[in-house]
């Protein structure tokens, strides 16, 4: 039988602020296990939670990123249960207005365009950490109280793929946006997964099965490849899906069962009263949708319809905002698009992961990069002269042309001495002219090389190719 | 001749004329303290080497002793807010008021027991036994701030530090014969205060005289960084205290004073307390006010007690869920996480407690909350709707602070359904809902027991609250009074 899937995502995103979302302690829950925390952290009596306005700015930012209705004012809740990570006995959360709802962002899955509808996303506080170890537990309080953005997909995806596409795509916004840094490899970003199986035409979902804190991309992927065969199996067998929580092992790349869902546990949610709700005047939303830069999607967009780049090129560059912006400005700067691409994919990327640094860090900048393709242009170095100039540009940091100047390596254009040379040559082979006249057009290939030795590279190749012809027309 | 019962307007002014120092005044003060509290049991902490911060600015607290509720966050003092939970607590952070105090140079003696968590208001209810009523010791002097209006009733100290919920300042403020005030929501930041109700809770004070309100709540006033529910003033309330009156509007409402109402339960006292009343709006008239009567829907007043318990039990369940034995406290037995939490939270609280936060976790549950708790904070907000349009017309709301004087601990249970609980005993919970300023100061005896009036202004109108008070105040002999039992 065929099985439509379905997939629905919550997705943790640690934000990056200086200090915690309700408390002044810094948000650097990597240092030394709770050495980051206040009283309002832990939760001592009498404490009261001060509401991080970064945090607020960056979480209205990526609600505006991901098209969603931004509401008018900003409300807390409370979401109630007892756990060892959970100090205060609630996490402060947002339930009932959360700062977008309704939301949506375009992805390329493959070279296709799909739309991936967002529920909602909350802004709310990260708990404690725990390590268990055989009889007792640590709890690092560094984490609890770290702004997190929950972002909540409807169940509008039908594959690992779109899935991963999607999680790619919401992690560069975060990045491009500076909201987080949003590092799976150091648990910055967290995923559970909603999955469900029918039949293919039905119009209804099938039973739905959550698979809580994924860690990473990878996991997500194998998780749900995992989950969609068990389930296929189990309903081919006519078996029954049960509503419930399952974990994924890493190690044997398998789902356990945690606990069945009789009943959803009850948050006994209310309005945090210890936070008044704030106005998010239209001025100040306004202000940060100025700060969206251009997103990955719109940007593969253009590249693709605007600059006739190929899609692979394009997603190359997005990846990375600042690559991206380095092409862009090529552009501005008069470079032809493809010229730029190929140059950006090829020569700067290779190099920048071979030395694993930064685009920020190049010491070639787009205007460099313009001087050398306009030499090229010019036909005053050859593309191969090109690259080499491009590595010591980057290796010695002075500009191209006077690396150019350094090595001496100038493009020779000059028609009398270049055809010089050429006669000299022509006269010591005779018995080649009369082969090449004869048709064997590669002893031109040979002429050109020759003379390329004797100028030791510097000759254009192209006036030097014309110049033969013409000489050995004379002949 | 001794200081330390007068008024800190009367203290302040021997201490500049070098009659007596400080060091006199906290002695005095920690001896009084110890003479009565086998008797009183006013404080779970005496703080006997109580003494001024180094470096203090000159300003009218500067030296005189008070007392702190011990539910407010004192650092590297025990504060237990009266529960087993936290009776080995020392926090390791003062309150924002306990640092205000401490930059004032004012010196707390102790910290005053309450009923435990602040829930309750018979001062019946502490780890460490009962208090008692100076003016009476087979009464109790009401709660949950027990101990600080005993405290200041003895005259162990000319002002103590408050919580009020529902009317837990100004409750036993009038059962014991002095000033109970608690400000507009926000005026007095809570950071520090270990909640009940957080969306009710105020800090505020005991005095022996209006003015002195005045100058702790100069001290204590403003926007507090931690408490995003704080507010600023410009009131310099000290400067701004005036004893004319004359043409404030004032209203008291109907169906409170209506005898007609109370007909179940009318007794000698009853109309004693409301003759007394009738005085008191005597009093208002002679000041130049005007007093007017007021009909407030009968319905929304029985209602204010039900919707003060909905609001304050779910509140309160969520709030104290951090008492876990886990970070602090004394740690439960159990095998996993759960059972830990569950044996510490067993033993910690008593039955009481725990009857109100199973009430509270039932109010806050899906099924229940749309027609408890939010029904609740409808019926709330209706109320306050109801009392800011009357603030447009009126300065302030007068009425009795009591429908009876302090019970007896040998006290048959009250009739929590006839209207002179509903109605008389708990209409101050509505200072709470809307955050008004208010105020009981003593008016009267009857049976020999003190008892109050309540005053009630419109948000940031504290001063007008103050005014009033302060007028009335001098129109009875009450003022700076101290427990005739003790005297």
């Amino acid at each position: 039988m065929e099985y439509e899937v379905t997939i629905g995502l919550e997705v943790h995103c640690e934000v990056k602020t200086h200090t915690k979302m309700f408390s002044p302690s810094l948000n650097a829950y990597e240092e030394m296990a709770n050495s980051n925390v206040t009283e309002i952290d832990l939760a001592f009596p009498g404490v009261l939670p001060t509401v991080n306005y970064e945090a607020v700015k960056k979480a209205v930012k990526m609600s505006l990123a991901l098209n969603c209705k931004v509401p008018e004012k900003m409300y807390f809740d409370r979401k109630n249960y007892y756990y060892a990570d959970l100090p205060k006995g609630y996490q402060i959360t947002q339930t009932h207005d959360p700062v977008g709802t309704n939301g949506y962002i375009n992805v390329y899955v493959g070279e296709e365009v799909k739309k991936v509808l967002i529920h909602d996303i909350h802004l709310e506080e990260d708990t404690a950490s725990l390590d268990h170890y055989d009889n007792y537990s640590l709890i690092d309080y560094n984490r609890a109280g770290i702004p997190l953005l929950e972002t909540v997909t409807e169940p509008c995806l039908h594959s690992a793929e779109e899935a991963l596409a999607f999680l790619d795509a919401l992690r560069k916004i975060f990045i491009y946006c500076d909201i987080s840094e949003a590092r799976t490899d150091r648990g910055q970003m967290r995923c559970d997964v909603n999955i469900s199986l029918a039949p293919k035409g039905s119009q209804v979902l099938g039973t739905k099965v959550e698979m809580k804190n994924i860690n990473s991309f990878a996991n997500v992927k194998a998780a749900i490849e995992y989950e969609i065969e068990r389930q296929k199996e189990a309903l081919n067998k006519g078996e029954r899906i049960i509503q419930e929580t399952r974990r994924y092992d890493d190690v044997d790349c398998k789902t356990y069962r945690m606990r069945e869902k009789v009943e959803s546990i009850d948050y006994k949610y209310f309005i945090e009263p210890n936070i008044p709700p704030y106005k998010l005047e239209k001025e100040f939303i306004e202000e940060i949708r100025k700060t969206i830069p251009p997103l990955q999607f719109e940007r593969i967009s253009k590249y693709i319809n605007e600059y006739g780049i190929s899609h692979y090129d394009a997603s190359v560059i997005v990846k990375d905002k600042s690559v991206a912006e380095y092409f862009e400005k090529c552009l501005e700067l008069g470079i032809n698009p493809k010229t730029s691409a190929n140059w950006v994919t090829s020569i700067i990327l290779a190099h920048l992961n071979k030395t694993e640094t930064s685009i920020e860090d190049l010491y070639l900048t787009p205007k460099m990069l313009k001087q050398i393709i306009n030499l090229i242009e010019e036909g005053k170095i050859s593309s191969k002269q090109a690259k080499e100039v491009f590595y010591k540009v980057v290796e010695d940091k002075k500009g191209p042309l006077k690396i150019i100047e350094e090595l001496g390596i100038k493009q020779t254009s000059d028609d009398s001495a270049i055809r010089t040379i050429v006669q000299s040559i022509l006269d010591n082979n005779q018995n080649l002219i009369e082969e090449y006249k004869g048709g064997r057009s590669n002893v031109l290939d040979f002429f050109v090389g020759q003379v390329m030795k004797q100028t030791r590279g510097q000759a254009n190749p192209m006036m030097t190719s014309s110049i033969i012809k013409e000489e050995i027309g004379k002949r | 001749m001794s200081y330390i019962k007068g008024t800190i307007e009367e203290i302040r002014k021997a201490m500049d004329e070098k009659k007596v120092t400080s060091e006199e005044l906290v002695n005095e003060s920690l001896k009084l303290a110890h003479t009565y509290e086998k008797e009183y049991n006013a404080f779970v902490t005496i703080c006997d080497d109580a003494k001024e911060e180094n470096n203090v600015k000159d300003n009218p607290l500067k030296g005189i002793p008070c007392a702190i509720k011990d539910n407010i966050s004192t650092k590297g003092v025990l504060t237990t807010a009266s529960s087993n939970i936290l009776k080995n607590y020392i926090p390791f952070y003062d309150a924002t008021v306990v640092t205000k105090l401490k930059e004032a140079g004012a010196i707390s003696i102790g910290k005053t027991t309450l009923d435990e968590l602040a829930m309750g208001g018979t001062g019946t209810a502490a780890h460490t036994g009962i208090v008692k009523n100076p003016w009476d010791k087979n009464r109790l002097i009401g709660g949950s701030s027990a101990g600080s209006a005993a405290a200041v009733s003895l005259g162990i100290v000319p002002f103590a530090l408050g919580s009020d919920t529902g009317d837990s300042i100004r409750k036993p403020a009038a059962y014991g014969g002095i000033v109970g005030y608690k400000p507009t929501y926000g005026l007095i930041s809570r950071y520090g205060l270990f909640p009940f109700a957080c969306s009710l809770d105020h800090i505020g004070c005991f005095t022996r005289s209006v003015k002195d309100v005045a100058y702790v709540l100069d001290c204590l006033k403003g926007k507090d960084e931690k408490d995003m529910t704080s507010l600023d003033t410009k009131t310099n309330f000290i400067n701004e205290l005036t004893n004319d009156v004359k043409g404030k509007k004032v209203f008291y409402i109907k169906e409170m004073l209506d005898r007609n109402n109370y007909k179940d339960d009318y007794d000698e006292e009853l109309e004693e307390i409301l003759n007394n009343f009738d005085e008191a709006m005597k009093k208002c008239k002679e000041l130049g006010m005007e007093v007017e009567e007021v009909s407030f829907d009968i319905k929304l007043l029985e209602a204010i007690f039900p919707t003060y318990f909905t609001i304050s039990c779910a509140e309160a369940t969520s709030n104290n869920s951090n008492l876990t034995g886990i970070i602090f406290g004394p740690r439960g037995e159990g095998k996993t996480v759960e059972e830990i939490m569950f044996d510490a939270r067993t033993k910690g609280f008593s039955e009481l407690i725990k009857r109100r936060f199973v009430l509270g976790s039932y109010i806050l549950q899906k099924e229940n909350q749309e027609k408890l708790f939010l029904n609740a904070g409808r019926i709330r907000r209706l109320i306050v709707n109801k009392m800011n349009e009357l603030f447009k017309k009126y300065d302030a709301m007068i009425l009795p602070a009591q429908g009876a004087v302090a019970p007896t601990f040998r006290s048959e249970d009250i009739d929590k359904l006839s209207n002179r609980y509903l109605l008389l005993e708990n209409h101050m919970a509505i200072g709470n809902f809307g955050g008004f300023p208010s105020i009981t100061i003593p008016c009267g005896f009857v049976n020999k027991m003190p008892i109050g009036l309540s005053i009630t202004g419109a948000v940031k109108k504290d001063i007008d609250v103050l005014n009033i008070a302060y007028a009335i105040e001098e129109k009875y002999p009450y003022k700076g009074q101290i427990a005739k039992e003790v005297k």
